[in-house]
Parts: C-alpha cells; structure tokens; sequence
C-alpha cells in the first residue's frame, strides 16, 4: 500500500504517450453522463412521487403514463448510456495505446448524435409519442438515428482495438465489444416496424401478440443483460483493478464467465412471460437458463471483489473503491434475486408487483449507478488533471446513496410481496378476500417511503455534481515529464 | 495484463481469440446468435403457437385508435393484459388469456406491472357512463384510485380522415383487413361512436360495442375511442368452443 499517495489521483498519463488520444471526446461524455444522471434520477423522484400522490398528474403531459419512459430512458439511456460509451472511449485508448479511430469529427457526431437521439426520444414522450415496448420506446425516426449512432459508435470503438498496439485485447474491451454487438441486433429487430406514413411519427411493430411479446422481452432482459451488465462488467474490469491497484483477481474466470455470461444471458428474456400465453416449452427453457445464469454472474463478482486481495483496508479510507466494491456486491445481490424471480413458483407472487420494480432497482442504483460513480470520480481528476475537491463529499455522496438504495429497495419488497399475496388471498368461504382496490391502497406508505428513497439518491446526485465542478474549476497540476502510471494495465 | 493463467503462443486457445478482433467479435456474434434463434424462431413456425379460436377479429378503426390512445397514454405502465391461469386470477378477472387473443395486437399489450388492475377482460363488466366517468375523475367511482384523471380525452377529436392509413399500415404488418374495411374505416368510426347507422360496422365487427360513448353524439372522440377499446376487451373469444372449456375447468 502506498499510503502517501491520494486515492483520487495519480499522476495522469504523460502527454503524448498515447499517440492520437482523445480526452476531449471522453470529457464531453463524462459531463453529459452526469447531466443525465440529474435528469434521470430526477425524473424517477417525481415518477415516484406522482404514484404516492395523484393529484400531482397534471394534463396529459404530465401524467405517470407519459413519464414513467422520460425516467427509464433518462437512466437507461441517458446515464448509463453515455456513461457506458465515455468509459469505453476512455478504456479502448488507453489498453491499445492508441487514440481513437475516425478521428474527431467522427467521435464529435457520435457525442452529439446520440444527445440528440436522446432529447428526440424523450420529448417525444411526452408529446404521447411512443411504441409502447418497455425500454425500447422511441419511434422508428428515432430508432433510425440511434442505429446509425450506434454503428458509428461500433465503428469508433473496434476500429481502434484494430490498430491496438498491444497483442491482446485487454478483457474489459471483450465485455464492451459484446455488449455493442449485443445492442445493435437487439435494437433492429426489437424496433422492426411499418410506419403509418413516411411523414408522420406513428408506426406498427411488425410482429404481434405471443411473437411480439417474446421478441420484446428477448430485447428488454437483454439490454439488462449486455447495456447494464456486459458494458458495466468493462467498466468493472478496467476500473476496480485501476483504482485498488491490484491485477485482476483470475485471468481464466474472466474468459470463462464472458463466454457463460454472453451465451446464457440471451435465453433468459421468457422469465418475463411465466404463466402467459407464450408456449410453455419456451417459458421453461427461459425459467432453466436463467437459474444456469446464476454462475457466470457471480463468476464476474468474484473475479471483482477478489481483486481486492491484499488491498481490503483501502475500503476504510478510499471512497471511490468503495463505491466500485459495493457496486460489484450489489451485482452480486441483484443477480442471485434475479434467478430466484424467474423460478416459476416465485414468479407466479413476485410477478406484476412492486417486488420486480425493488429487484431493477437494486440492479440500477447498487451495481450500475455506483459502479459509474465509482468510474466518474475515478476519470474526472485524470481527464482534467486536477485532484478531486473534496474526498470527504464523495464519503456523504456514498451514505447517502446507501440509505436511499435500502429504504427503496426494502419499500418495494414489503409492497411487491404484500399486492402478491393480497391478490391471491381467500377468504374462510372461499372468496377472495381483498378487492383490487385493496392492494392499491395498501401501498401509499411504501410508495412515500420510495419516494423519499429517491430524494436521496438525487441529493447524492447533486453532491457528486458539485464535486465535480468544483474539481474542473481548480487550477490543474502539471504533468510530470515521465509518469508513474502504476503498472497495472499492460 | 494480469494473468494467473499464462495464454499459450503456439497451439491456438484463447490466446488466439483475444489477439484477434475478427474472431473475438464473430464468435460473440455467434454466441449471442444461439439463444435467441432457439427461442424465436419456432414461434413463427409452430402451429401451436397461437390456436385459431372463434369470435377473435380485428379491431374497428374506433378500437383500434382507443388503443392508440392506450399505448400513447402508458396505460400498459400500470395495466397488464394477461390473466394468468391460476385460481385467484380467474376468479378475479375472468378465463385466462389465450394466445389467440393477442393475435392482431401490434404490438402485444400483456403489460408486466399491475399497479392498477389486469384489463384483458374488461370488457361489459362496466357501462360506458361507467368508464366515462372514471376516466373524468378516476377518484368519484374509485375513491381510493391512484390513477390520474383522462377528462382531456373528451375534447381531443380523433383524426379520422387518417383512419384508412393505420388500417393500410396494419394490413401490411399481416392484420387481415379487407378493402371494404379499409374503404369504410372513417364512416365505421362514425357509427360506432354515434350509435347511429352500425349495421355494416356490426357485420364487419361483430359484438363491437356501440356509443355514444363521451356524451357528445356528433364528435367522434379520443374518450370514445378509449372507451369503445376498453369496452372490446376479452369479450371477443367464444368460450363455447369445447377445447376452450376444457380448459377453463383446471
């Protein structure tokens, strides 16, 4: 351990050793990850509470129906996507020590292509423009621009593993690489559709009813599969050994669970469709490879969290590695739940209730936002080659999140399993005994508790903002000639 | 990198793969390709997948822009449509949901959250002036309804000169409309909101409920649109059918 030495900044690398690189493109991206982490978290706060409190759905534009997407794809999208493809661009340079292929024109219409795709898809909403598949909503414009950001996206990120000037494939970049390869056909085939007319926004999936239903949910566990996880377990791989410096725990369980994890993960969709009208042979297969994909996860979380060996004590004192670490145990967490909702048995309570709206959660603020804060704080001082403002803020910004994530988390268990078994609930006469309406007032408390919940998240949000501008406002340190980059990446 | 294991230089193994970007990315391709074409494909080619059953048809053109609306409005956030086949489902809403039901939903509107109730049955278990005046003021028949209020549906007219577009489009995605339904789209959508003149709207839609709807005879709403598509819901399937009854009775 070298306790002299700052967990938030180490010596950035020395000017010119990466011949090509581009930091600007990246910083854009980090700044736009955090602006739609504000969006999203905020848009879910107000989601939450409008289902506490009904009178807040104000005209058309304004109700949970029209909303609920602006959150999803603020998070999903916004966040995690821009944080997804600012790391990539910040890991792919840095393990082929080489800048970006396309150059910067191209990276710049890969920033704002996909800026734009996000602000056109998200006031479409609003306007009640929408498909109506969940995580897949924009209309066909708008899948039409994403396809074509994406595949420059593609193109930017494996043209640069192509000129690499390294042997290997650093295994972070395995993970990315599947997860944009991953996305691209999800995306097309999910999104296949007639439009009503060329000028007009509204359009027909091509598919209906059971086809529909499984290609949908083919789409949405996936981009849970590959966007949330594959892309974030890249994240993990570069990000967790950097910050602990230390290797990565096993070489082979990497190569083994990214193989599992790819192969397994993409069977899993059906355990959205237990008990449906979907052909029971294919639910089953759904319900077995979901349990079998139980084991490539935790393949991925040991391999985390054992690269801490030899570095646990940096726990107490650094909270960046603290925010990656709890990331990965919460991966771990949300992972063991995962296959037990898909069991048949379990599903057939947890289903339609709250309890799937607390497992997504555990998933998206425990792994996928912490691992990305974990990666923000990591990033910033080296992209702006100044040390982070203040460690003590980003100590508050990981309680406070903390504390939101279990009164969230426990909120929506007790309310899931409480609707489940109010539903299913008779009476000595053997009649059911709670009305629908029943299981919906029953939930008000929980859904302030939730809400309150996501208050938190969001101050936690805004703490980590203003860490960062007052990070990038700092005079920045100069570069030493020859840097000490710790060794830990070849 | 950190290796435990060492990749070996001569024989081809792993080594191999990650110092390639064309296999490493063809064999994800490939790995990823498996799943999904197991799972998919035979849907399109199974005849089981969905079993023709009696009474299913397309949507009226008033149907079918009520459950634009639906799709437009995020009711699938709060609603599902798939009773499942267990006791309490049943007793609760009705004969489970069958394939066939969903056969001309483009898309599927099965739903995975059921914030409010399950609405693949609705349909006739409430009156129109019912379904009127929850969706003005969900909280004057449901007191304790956390659903916001739709009484804005009620001014907002359906464009019906696009009707014989959305049915066209539908048709291309494989929903059987003929061309007489396409041609009388506009005036099938004015009879059915109105009440008045429905005998060819019922001949091409049978058990389509009739309107007035929204309390305004001479406008064809969004109010009547959703409420005529709420109205359809699970009452088109003829549970005479044997194969059916044998069912319902697990």
């Amino acid at each position: 351990m070298n306790n002299a030495h700052s967990p938030t900044f180490s010596p950035a690398l020395a000017a010119g050793s990466i011949p090509g690189l581009n930091e600007a493109i990246v910083r854009r991206f980090t700044l736009a990850t955090i602006i739609w982490a504000l969006f999203g978290f905020a848009a879910g706060t107000w989601v939450a509470l409008l289902l506490a409190f009904p009178q807040l759905n104000i005209g058309l534009e304004g109700t949970f129906g029209r909303l609920r997407p602006v959150h999803t794809t603020g998070v999903i999208l916004g966040f995690a996507g821009n944080a997804l493809i600012g790391t990539s661009l910040y890991v792919v340079q840095r393990t082929c020590m080489v800048g970006l292929w396309g150059g910067r024109r191209l990276a710049d219409f890969l920033f704002w292509g996909y800026q734009a795709f996000l602000v056109i898809a998200i006031t479409g909403y609003v306007l009640g423009i929408t498909q109506s598949r969940e995580y897949a909503e924009p209309e066909w414009y708008a899948d039409l621009l994403l396809l074509v950001v994406w595949v420059t996206y593609a193109a930017i990120f494996a043209g640069t593993i192509a000129r690499r000037r390294e042997p290997h494939i650093y295994v972070a970049n395995w993970f990315y690489l599947a997860f944009i390869i991953t996305v691209a056909v999800l995306h097309i085939v999910n999104n296949l559709a007639m439009p009503v007319s060329f000028a007009g926004t509204k359009s027909y999936s091509a598919f209906s009813g059971v086809q529909d239903a499984l290609i949908q949910w083919w789409y949405g566990h996936n981009m849970v599969g590959f966007f949330l996880t594959a892309g974030f377990i890249g994240i993990m791989y570069y990000f967790v050994p950097k910050q602990a410096e230390r290797p990565i725990y096993s070489y082979r369980l990497s190569i083994v669970h990214f193989w599992a994890l790819i192969f397994l993960y993409i069977w899993a969709g059906p355990h959205h469709l237990h008990f449906t009208a979907l052909p029971d042979w294919t639910q089953t297969l759904g319900m077995a490879f979901s349990i079998m994909l139980w084991m490539p996860s935790w393949g991925g979380m040991i391999n985390g969290i054992m690269t801490l060996s030899g570095a646990w004590g940096r726990l107490r004192t650094d909270p960046i590695l603290r925010f990656l670490v709890v990331a990965v145990a919460f991966y771990g967490m949300a992972t063991f739940e995962g296959p037990l909702m898909a069991l048949k048995s379990v599903n057939a309570l947890s289903h339609y209730t709250d309890w799937t709206v607390g497992h997504v959660h555990s998933g998206a603020l425990g792994w996928v936002a912490f691992i990305a804060f974990g990666a923000l704080y990591f990033m910033v001082p080296r992209l702006w080659r100044r040390p982070l403002w203040s460690v003590r803020l980003v100590e508050w910004h990981f309680w406070i999140a903390s504390l939101a994530i279990v009164l969230y988390i426990t909120a929506m268990w007790v309310s899931g399993i409480t609707q489940g078994l109010m539903w299913r609930a008779y009476d000595a006469l053997g009649f059911l005994q709670y009305s629908f309406a029943d299981s919906v007032a029953m939930l008000h408390p929980y859904y302030v508790i939730r809400a309150l919940g996501g208050v938190l998240y969001l101050t936690g949000g805004i703490l980590m903002t203003v860490n960062i501008i007052m990070t990038i406002r700092q005079p920045a340190v100069r570069v030493p000639k020859v840097a000490a980059a710790p060794a830990v990446t070849a | 990198m950190a290796n435990q294991g060492t990749p070996n230089h001569g024989t081809p193994n792993h080594g191999t793969i990650e110092r390639s970007l064309p296999l490493l990315s063809l064999l994800s391709l490939l790995v990823i390709a498996i799943g999904g074409l197991v799972e998919i494909v035979p849907l399109f080619r199974i005849e089981s997948t969905v079993e023709k059953v009696a009474g299913i048809r397309p949507y009226s053109p008033l149907e079918q822009m009520g459950r634009n609306i639906y799709t437009r409005e995020g009711c699938y956030t709060c609603h599902s449509q798939m009773i499942r086949p267990f006791r309490d489902e049943v007793d609760r809403y009705g004969h489970y949901s069958i394939a066939a039901e969903s056969m001309y939903d483009h898309p599927f509107l099965w739903g995975s959250k059921r914030t409010g109730p399950d609405l693949a049955r609705v349909g006739l278990k409430y009156s129109n002036a019912w379904h009127l005046a929850h969706m003005e003021d969900p909280r004057s028949v449901v007191p304790v309804s956390i659903m916001p209020a739709y009484r804005q549906l009620k001014d907002r007219d359906i464009d019906l000169d696009s009707l014989p577009a959305h049915l066209t489009a539908l048709r291309k995605v494989g929903v059987p409309y003929t061309d007489t339904q396409i041609k009388q789209a506009i005036a099938d959508a004015k009879a059915q909101a109105s009440g008045v003149d429905t005998e060819g709207l019922l001949a091409r839609y049978p058990k389509a409920r009739l309107g007035d709807f929204d309390g305004q005879p001479d406008r064809v709403t969004e109010m009547d649109a959703i409420i005529a598509y709420l109205q359809v819901l699970g009452t088109l399937v003829d549970f005479r059918d044997a194969r059916l009854e044998k069912g319902a009775a697990k």
